[in-house]
């Protein structure tokens, strides 16, 4: 399926017009990986390429580059991304049990997306809001003193 | 402009916006105009006061009087009320106890607090984020309009140094020394960095100062690179704090309308540009020269040291590299003197410190302290002690990297060197207390596992040495441990210690050496007797359902 952005614009020209106003410095890269990421929800090979023909940097440091950060990913991904918590605050704050029932609700092992594209679960580390710990959070919506028994409500709100 | 008599505050929390705490905004600002108190009381949202179940809270000060939940139909009541009449509407009030210390500050919870000492925190919740004018009635970039026109370079650094304030970011190296180091470095381009990444398990205390307070962050770097002999600076914030970048971009737009940064400084030849980079979520890239290789377009790898930042950092460029909360502190230094900071605190660690207080206790939150005051006075005091009059059987200070420490070392007091004496570390602030429900190792696990999924790969006693541990930890809890595996642990935490490249590989072993230095009596029971004391791990329910 060939990704498009949004306004009918095909991925190269995307790339090509973000090139063009944050220039091809090295040093922006991270920044359009970041808007590309944003746009088609995760990074191409179609746009690796683009890039690194109008920075003139290899693939493989893009690609390196692309994997090395949480926030970007290689892989298409489900419509909402539910990033669980897995540190030790949230942990000791009754983490464990709202995450055996967020993996029973929606039938996903960790980093899967499920058959309807509809969801990633993926897990991360500490996001800076652990005085509401455990924390779940869905798309930029943070979900705080989430309980096993909330999360199946917590899901309903997305389609 | 007019007095302001008083200040309302909206929560401003995601929860908070859920519930409506914007419609409630809204119709605080229409009553307020329709009784005409436009200009005496000012309306603000501010964050991180969420309590879930009485959100939006609406704030009052100086009165301290806080209401919850609030609806934009209880407005016009609480307007006509309190703010027009000075009647508190009492059905509407609720307690600043149920706040459970996320609160910012209140004037009343102060009172039963005595020892909260407020520098780094100094504005935070009480001043709108978004609006410098607000922030220089507050005493506002009157520090950088002294050291530029009263005080040379030497000087600021001389007062810094002066001052004895160490850096915050986990180190706790003497801030003024780095300042001269950086000074002293040749090259004409110098780098003045924020280190804004603050992504230490339990640490959040950079964000509250980016979110509520961020023009002094932007005033204290440039009075740094005034200092060393930088024109250009960046906020490397991590990339999942959006609030805090918005609030950070905004306050450095209006810091330029106003010719407070760019060219020609309050008409000296100072000038400062200011950019932000958001981080793009790596733990590893809080270390400095991960950092620094991450905003040049690289992988966050750390790079060999030395040759350190401070004389070939960003670009190969001598560069200063500070933290949120180490910043925050230099206004408040330069306005009152180094005399005044020293005062505060214990001699070797002066001023003040910002802790994190999560985990099995009554009250979480945050609190800023003077330096020296003991794990048992924050849980007794601040935290309210421990959650269902439980135990206190460990506490991890400093995030992840942090130490593991026992109940017998509650009285040390927490300062830079009465820990390290102890043979402890401080790290980032963040205290996670744990009842004896907790198990040790199944906190381990779980410390092992985020260092694991962290460490950035580029050595091996690091790449390896955290999974070979994780899984040995997994082996452990699951009831097949060996005692060789007691002794592999051992040995993998010292060589995690002895051969890593950075920080993150020589800290990472600090829990495996803690858990069996203070609780290997419990490590040996899941090993010898195939039993987790405390219940958590996994074998122990194979365990009870055998007996039953
Ligand atoms: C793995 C690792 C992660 C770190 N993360 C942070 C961080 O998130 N924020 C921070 O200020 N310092 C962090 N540091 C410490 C920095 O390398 C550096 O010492 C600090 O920013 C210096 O500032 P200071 O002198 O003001 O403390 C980290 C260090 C290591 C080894
Ligand atoms: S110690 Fe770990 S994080 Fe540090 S450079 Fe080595 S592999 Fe990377
Ligand atoms: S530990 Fe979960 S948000 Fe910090």
């Amino acid at each position: 399926m060939p990704v498009e952005v949004k306004g009918g614009q095909d991925v190269r020209s995307f790339v090509r017009t973000l090139v063009e106003e944050q220039g091809s410095e090295k040093a922006e890269l991270i920044p359009i990986l970041h808007e590309i990421n944003h746009e088609l929800g995760y990074i191409s090979d179609e746009a690796i390429q683009e890039l690194s023909d109008r920075m003139h940097i290899p693939t493989s440091h893009i690609f390196s580059v692309a994997t090395f950060y949480r926030m970007l990913s290689t892989e298409p991904r489900g419509r909402h991304v539910i990033q669980f918590c897995e540190s030790a605050p949230c942990h000791v704050a009754g983490g464990r049990q709202v995450w055996q029932s967020l993996q029973k609700e929606l039938g996903l092992e960790k980093g899967e997306t499920s058959a309807d594209e509809k969801w990633t679960l993926i897990t991360t580390s500490c996001l800076g809001v652990c005085g509401i710990g455990p924390v779940i959070i869905i798309d930029h919506d943070i979900y705080g003193n989430v309980t096993p028994e909330q999360v199946p409500n917590l899901l309903k709100n997305y389609d | 402009m007019k007095a302001i008599r008083s200040m309302v505050l909206v929560s401003g929390d995601q929860v908070s916006l859920n519930h409506g705490a914007l419609e409630v905004f809204n119709a605080l600002q229409q009553q307020l105009a329709a009784f005409g108190l436009e200009e005496e009381i000012t309306v603000s949202m501010v964050n991180d006061v969420n309590k879930p179940g009485l959100d939006p809270l609406v704030l009052v000060y100086p009165d301290a009087v806080i209401y919850g939940s609030v609806t934009p139909e209880d407005v016009p009541h609480l307007v006509e009320e309190h703010l027009y009449k000075g009647r508190v509407v009492a059905e509407k009030q609720i307690s600043p106890y149920d706040l459970t210390g996320r609160i910012a500050w209140l004037s009343a919870r102060k009172g039963t607090l005595p020892a909260e000492h407020r520098i780094v925190l100094k504005n935070v919740g009480l001043i709108d984020p978004e609006n410098i004018d607000d922030y220089i009635l507050h005493d506002g970039y009157e520090a950088l309009a002294k050291v530029l026109r009263e005080m040379t370079p030497e000087d600021t650094i001389n007062e810094i140094k002066a001052s004895g304030l160490r850096g915050r970011g986990g180190a706790g190296f003497p801030t003024g020394l780095k300042w001269q180091f950086v000074a002293g470095a040749k090259g004409e381009k110098k780098y003045v960095i924020c280190n804004a990444d603050e992504s230490e398990p339990g640490t959040f205390k950079d964000r509250l100062v980016l979110e509520g307070d961020p023009h002094s962050i932007i005033e204290a770097m440039m009075i740094g690179a005034y200092a060393v002999g930088a024109n250009e600076g960046f906020v490397y914030i991590r990339g999942e704090y959006r609030l805090a970048i918005h609030r950070m971009q905004k306050a450095i737009e209006q810091a330029e309308a106003y010719g407070l940064l760019g060219d020609n400084i309050f008409g000296t030849d100072f000038s400062f540009k200011l950019h932000i980079h958001a981080g793009a979520g790596a733990y590893i890239c809080g270390e400095e020269t991960a950092l620094i290789e991450s905003i040049e377009g690289n992988r966050g790898e750390p790079r060999p040291r030395p040759p350190y930042p401070t004389t070939a950092g960003l670009w190969q460029k001598p560069t200063l590299v500070n933290n949120v909360e180490t910043l925050a502190n230099i206004t408040a230094i330069i306005r009152n003197g180094a005399a005044w900071y020293k005062a505060i605190g214990t001699t070797s660690s002066p001023g003040t410190k910002v802790y994190t207080i999560l985990g099995n206790v009554n009250v979480t939150g945050l609190i800023e302290v003077p330096m020296g005051i003991t794990l048992r006075e924050v849980v007794s005091i601040y935290a309210k002690g421990m959650k269902d009059g439980a135990n206190f059987k460990l506490a991890q200070t400093g995030g992840s990297s942090g130490s593991i420490i026992p109940a017998s070392l509650q009285d040390t007091p927490m300062d830079f060197d009465s820990f390290s004496k102890a043979g402890v570390s401080l790290g980032s602030g963040a205290l996670l207390i744990c009842n004896e429900d907790v198990c040790v190792v199944d906190l381990a696990k779980v410390l092992l596992n985020f260092f694991r999924f962290e460490s950035c790969g580029k050595c091996n006693p690091c790449r390896i040495g955290n999974r070979r541990s994780y899984e040995v930890l997994c082996n452990i809890a699951e009831g097949v441990g060996t005692e060789q595996d007691l002794k592999d642990l051992q040995m993998m935490a010292d060589q995690l210690y002895q051969l890593s490249n950075c920080g993150l590989g020589q800290t990472a072993g600090s829990p495996l050496r803690d858990i069996l230095a203070h609780f290997r009596a419990e490590v040996e029971a899941h090993i010898k007797l195939k039993v987790c004391p405390a219940g958590v791990c996994p074998m122990s329910g194979h365990r009870v359902y055998q007996i039953d």
